[in-house]
């Protein structure tokens, strides 16, 4: 459901240059294969919500923040002038220091 | 990329239906009931929820101006809601514009906005759809023979987590003193999902 800004604010915010994490854990994660390691910008944050990551193995969850990615698909994929945004649980996300993307 | 979605949810389906039996032995549950739940769900998700939606959007600048800022807090004035589930979803509603066209997908799985839309296409579903519109959104959409002018970008949406997505599609040209009624009829759900114009 959606929050206001205010209740919804974590670590980032709309601009925020992010790198996903490269993780490939074992067990199940809503962080899609082809965004790990790539560089974005963060477009929105949407509310917090339980990491599937834990709830699926059944451990507790406490809601996080989750935010809209964009992604230029040259980083992505090496090639491509669209955007893809993907949502993205704060755990798979850190501050990217590479300006110099997209 | 999990793996086929038909072939991953059959077992599922033999475990729901037999945990519905068994509540049904313990008089837990009843099963008139979960189909008039399960009916009245359906009649209420329509693809023609979303293109009232498009057509009251095009119609009312400021309603779209509260569509997009906050969709959920916009659809009751339609009497329409995220509802349906065990909890009510976001909805973010996504507006194409003379410059940028929207796509939607889900990765990972087959999310969509049910409440609104009803069930979603088989293709939506498929392993094709899903994984190439991240890669090649413009062949993909040449494929269901909508061609995009090469100077317009395409932003495909990739709803992996716990908001669901709907494209507001640019009004046609020459439709601008239709009614409500007449501009929710050229209104696709192909278009709701971004792979046709309207």
């Amino acid at each position: 459901m959606a929050e206001s800004a205010a209740a919804a604010a974590g670590r980032f915010r709309a601009g925020d240059r992010v790198q996903a994490s490269r993780i490939d854990p074992a067990h199940h994660t809503r962080l899609p294969r082809y965004a790990r390691g790539a560089v974005g910008t963060v477009v929105e944050g949407q509310g917090r919500y339980p990491l599937p990551d834990r709830r699926a193995r059944a451990l507790p969850a406490e809601p996080e923040p989750v935010y809209a990615v964009r992604f230029a698909a040259g980083e992505l994929f090496g090639a491509g002038d669209h955007t893809v945004t993907i949502d993205l649980w704060e755990s798979y996300l850190r501050p990217a220091r590479s300006p110099e993307h997209q | 990329m999990s793996g086929d979605h038909a072939g991953a949810a059959a077992p599922l389906a033999a475990r729901v239906r037999h945990l519905e039996a068994l509540l049904e032995q313990r008089g837990l549950v009843d099963a008139a009931e979960l189909d008039r739940a399960l009916a009245a769900f359906l009649a209420r998700s329509s693809p023609a929820n979303g293109a009232r939606l498009v057509a009251r959007a095009w119609r009312d600048e400021e309603f779209r101006a509260r569509l997009l800022a906050d969709a959920n807090e916009a659809l009751p004035e339609l009497e329409l809601s995220m509802g349906g589930g065990l909890e009510e979803q976001r909805l973010k509603v996504v507006a194409n514009t003379p410059d940028t066209h929207n796509v939607i997908v889900c990765t990972l799985c087959s999310c969509y906005p049910l409440a609104l839309l009803g069930p979603s296409p088989t293709w939506y579903k498929s392993e094709a759809y899903r994984s190439r519109v991240v890669r090649d959104p413009r062949g993909v959409l040449g494929e269901f023979g909508f061609v995009l002018d090469p100077a317009v970008t395409i932003n495909v949406w990739d709803s992996s987590a716990e908001s669901r997505y709907l494209v507001l599609p640019l009004q046609p040209a020459g439709t601008e003193d239709d009614d409500e009624a007449a501009l929710a009829a050229r209104v696709t759900r192909n278009g709701l999902i971004g792979v046709a114009p309207v």
